[in-house]
């Protein structure tokens, strides 16, 4: 293979680089050039090691148009593992830190930067990775049809990549717009912004050359998912830099203006991101794995269109009570209560797609996992809905129960669906027979469930409690607590939930070397799970 | 072609499906936001907000780089027991110079929109650099670098001038004097009466305890001295306020 | 006040009952019975894929749980 041309690019990006580096206006920027350079002159090596010297028509053929392109779905997939792993680690670490607070390592592992190098690890390193080796999957096989575009599918995956590692770089180096979950500066949103261009055009472009007549659901909400937060994206990081060869930029709204454009763009990033994508993989592996279609596909359309509907109003809830003007919290309040219903529509015909193979969940353990990343769908989809009401949120907002509420939803939904995912891609990508071990699937289902519902409990108590103490009064009419007292009393609840975390990410580690395994072409010698495929199939 | 023929070609054509969707998820976000940019009572007439002084945004880029705001809220609701704690309820108006809003959403420690004047520098410099030294209770990580480090002050007219950009009403006369501003704020023995008329209730002196160094500890001092100290609560009737 | 009291007017009676009818139209509309097939093809694409391979490149819709009745 021969990769002069991505070699010369890497090597120009380097250039550049280092020219950024060298002319730059803040220290920062320039230790994030230095960073980029680095990364950039790794990958031109790595290509010329690669690199064979053969003459061209020697060379191998180019794949075969009938073919399905699933080489990035590999790399895809082993990505997704590994920044899963990285972001549940860093959350471990840093609930830690809240509990412990000598655990902070002053100025690059304090508290304010490492968390949203977390959420951005789980939410667009695990999540990101998710969503685009599965959709690159999924709409092969429901269109019939290889990738558009060639290597732009490769130039996706490792752009994809370039941008985690500059953002979470960029934290650690105190570069941040603090836009919660838009974090990184205007130059790495714009590299997101050609990224998520070629994504889309591979995606749409495979869409367009399919040889089924329908388009899947599935891609319905892949698809929207990409043009949806392609929007997001763009408009809620507009800014002005302060100069091209600095880090710091100013946004383009002030005041309440930039507080609802970025809930807008924060909730849907959860709405878009977290739930159209993800529902997407529901849509497809749910259906495969139980070899069932699924239970209403006319109640999927309505999913869809009452769902990306409804879903973008929802983002003033965040801001209740606020400097907001009433209108805005209220609409964002009736939207979010109306917002459970398609939610729900979409939990039942999920769980419903079950129906005359409910044995399954008994005798497959990765069946077990996609159910229970449904349930806690709908959970987080009722308790979302609840916390969107005024009265609640006055409560709750502030607290740790919004914590816990976010963590039901990403560990539970989008942790075990993408789990579930993954189990079912791997043996099917590199055609081995089974996984590695079908036994060591149920450690991780139960060792991931006892973890969320020990973090979601612990954070719902400590909320509660927390927006409880904030209030109290006693009977002369004064406030009971000093704020320094509410937290003193978090202590427990902080341990507490650094060990539902730990139990979590001990079930992905144990799903880490499970996969391992798979690849390299072990078989673990083991008893088959009571009442699995055999008996099930006999019973047919 | 009759009309129940109609939905097959939106199931079966992807660029009006992209087309379509993008329409449907546009919707929501023109109705609320749009209206806020020219609704005329989104933001109260209040008197004595004011852009920050150069020092103070200096103090505030700061703020947003360490990520603060992911457990300080700057927001106060009007519940009572909030404007007992941390005082008069949060106005739109007050954050209308702020690129990128700082409102927060969690407050595992507590709100910081009024937290101006409540505590003396020294106090705030002590709790910096050692939290747990003067709130045995905190959990917040220490930020003894921060007097360390010399403030970087290359791009503080360019800063105002992105700032301009974006809407906030510096004058030239503001980004002329911004280095010499910048300096003089934190300057004991400067000459400070062209800061105090460009930016009234500024907060003059040495903020870190070492006069003879300008920190990024001083910069972030004098931001946080400022915080919900420019309104003139005495002239804002709260009745106005309702929207 | 006066452009917000108009909107918030428009808001809160036609454009509240035109988005209800809009929805309701939808609903009937992806429901309505001549879409039961259609739907039972596009339920099946993700098995369509595997039963191809089988027949040797041909499309074969004998899924046996694609006569499941719809709804």
């Amino acid at each position: 293979m021969k990769y002069t041309f991505e070699m010369l690019l890497l090597a120009v990006g380097a250039f550049l680089a280092l020219i950024g580096a060298g002319f730059a206006q803040d220290r920062p920027f320039g230790a994030h050039m230095w960073v980029l350079f680095f990364v950039l002159i790794g990958g031109a090596i790595v290509l010329m090691r690669r690199t064979e010297f053969r003459p061209a028509i020697a060379g191998r053929a180019p794949a075969p148009q009938s073919e399905y392109f699933d080489e990035v779905v590999k790399y895809g997939v082993i990505a997704t593992m590994a920044w899963g792993v990285v972001g549940f680690l860093v959350g471990v670490v840093i609930a830690l830190q809240l509990a412990f607070p000598d655990l902070n390592i002053e100025p690059w592992f304090n508290f304010g930067r490492v968390r949203p190098l977390h959420t951005s690890a789980v939410i667009f390193a695990f999540g990101g990775n998710a969503l685009i080796a599965t959709s690159f999957y999924v709409v092969q096989r429901t269109s019939r049809a290889r990738l558009f575009g060639g290597d732009l599918a490769w130039f996706v995956f490792w752009g994809y990549q370039l941008f985690i590692v500059m953002a979470a770089t960029g934290y650690l180096l105190g570069i941040t717009q603090s836009r919660e979950y838009a974090e990184p500066e205007w130059y790495v949103d714009l590299w997101l912004t050609i990224v998520w261009v070629a994504y889309l055009a591979v995606f749409l472009g495979t869409i367009l050359k399919r040889k089924e007549p329908h388009i899947y659901v599935a891609n319905w909400f892949y698809l929207s998912f990409i043009v949806t937060i392609a929007m997001l994206h763009v408009v809620n990081n507009l800014a002005v830099p302060v100069s091209f060869l600095g880090s710091k930029s100013y946004s383009a709204f002030s005041g309440v203006q930039d507080a609802l454009t970025q809930w807008w763009y924060g909730h849907n990033a959860v709405g878009f991101f977290l739930t159209a994508g993800f529902l997407a993989m529901m849509y497809y592996f749910i259906p495969k794995q139980v070899n069932r279609p699924v239970y209403s596909y006319r109640l999927s359309i309505i999913h869809f269109w009452a769902l990306i509907f409804m879903y973008i109003w929802a983002g003033p809830h965040h801001l209740h009570y606020t400097a907001l003007p009433d209108w805005a919290q209220t609409l964002g309040m009736v939207f979010s209560v109306m917002l459970w219903m398609p939610s729900w529509g979409g939990m039942i015909n999920g769980l419903m797609t079950l129906s005359g193979a409910w044995d399954k969940v008994r005798t497959d353990p990765i069946v077990r996992m996609m159910v229970m990343a449904v349930a806690f769908y709908g959970m987080a989809t009722f308790e979302g809905p609840m916390m969107s009401i005024k009265t609640v949120n006055s409560l709750s907002h502030y607290t740790d129960w919004t914590i816990g509420h976010v963590h039901s939803g990403a560990l539970g939904w989008n942790g075990l669906i993408t789990f579930g995912a993954i189990y079912y891609l791997v043996p099917k990508l590199w055609n081995r027979e089974r996984l590695y071990s079908v036994r060591m699937i149920n450690w991780h289902f139960w060792l991931a469930t006892l973890g969320i519902v020990v973090y979601a409990a612990v954070m719902w108590v400590a909320g509660i409690q927390q927006g409880l103490m904030w209030r109290e009064y006693d009977d002369q009419g004064f406030l009971v607590y000093s704020f320094a007292e509410t937290v003193a009393a978090m202590f427990p609840y902080y341990v507490m939930r650094a060990v539902g975390g730990a139990l979590f990410l001990a079930g992905a580690l144990i799903m880490a070397f499970n996969i391992t395994m798979t690849i390299l072409g072990r078989v673990r010698e083991e008893e088959p799970i009571l009442g699995a495929a055999p008996v099930a199939q006999l019973a047919e | 072609m009759s009309i129940l023929d109609r939905h097959a070609i939106l199931e079966r054509n992807a660029t009006l499906l992209l087309v379509g969707s993008l329409l449907v998820v546009s919707v929501g976000g023109i109705v609320e936001i749009a209206p806020l940019f020219y609704l005329e009572n989104t933001i109260e007439k209040v008197e004595g907000m004011r852009p920050y002084s150069p020092l103070e945004l200096a103090g505030r880029n700061i703020y947003v780089r360490e990520g603060c705001y992911v457990c300080h809220s700057q927001m106060i609701r009007p519940f009572r027991d909030e404007v007992e704690r941390y005082g008069h309820y949060s106005l739109a108006a007050e954050s209308m110079y702020d690129h990128p809003f700082q409102w927060g959403s969690k407050r595992t420690g507590p709100d910081l929109a009024r937290v101006g004047d409540r505590y003396s520098n020294e106090w705030h410099v002590q709790h910096m650099i050692e939290p747990r030294s003067v709130v045995p209770e905190s959990v917040m990580p220490s930020y003894a670098f921060l007097k360390a480090t010399p403030l970087d002050v290359k791009d503080v007219a360019m800063s105002l001038k992105a700032n301009r950009a974006v809407g906030v009403p510096y004058t030239d006369e503001m980004i002329d004097n911004a280095l010499s501003d910048l300096k003089a704020q934190a300057d004991p023995n400067a000459d400070t009466s062209g800061i105090e008329a460009r930016y009234p209730k500024a907060k003059l002196g040495d903020f870190d305890g070492d006069p003879q160094k300008l920190t990024e500890m001083d910069a972030l001092v004098a931001y946080l001295q400022m915080l919900g100290t420019l309104v003139d609560f005495s002239t804002y009737d709260d009745t106005t306020g309702y929207r | 006040m006066e452009t917000y009291t108009a909107m918030r007017h428009f808001a809160d009676s036609w454009g509240l009952l035109a988005m209800t009818v809009f929805f309701l139209a939808v609903v009937l509309f992806v429901f309505r019975p001549g879409a039961r097939k259609a739907a039972q093809q596009a339920a099946i694409i993700p098995f369509v894929e595997e039963s191809a391979r089988h027949a040797g490149g041909k499309p074969l819709h004998t899924f046996p749980h694609a006569a499941r009745k719809e709804d």
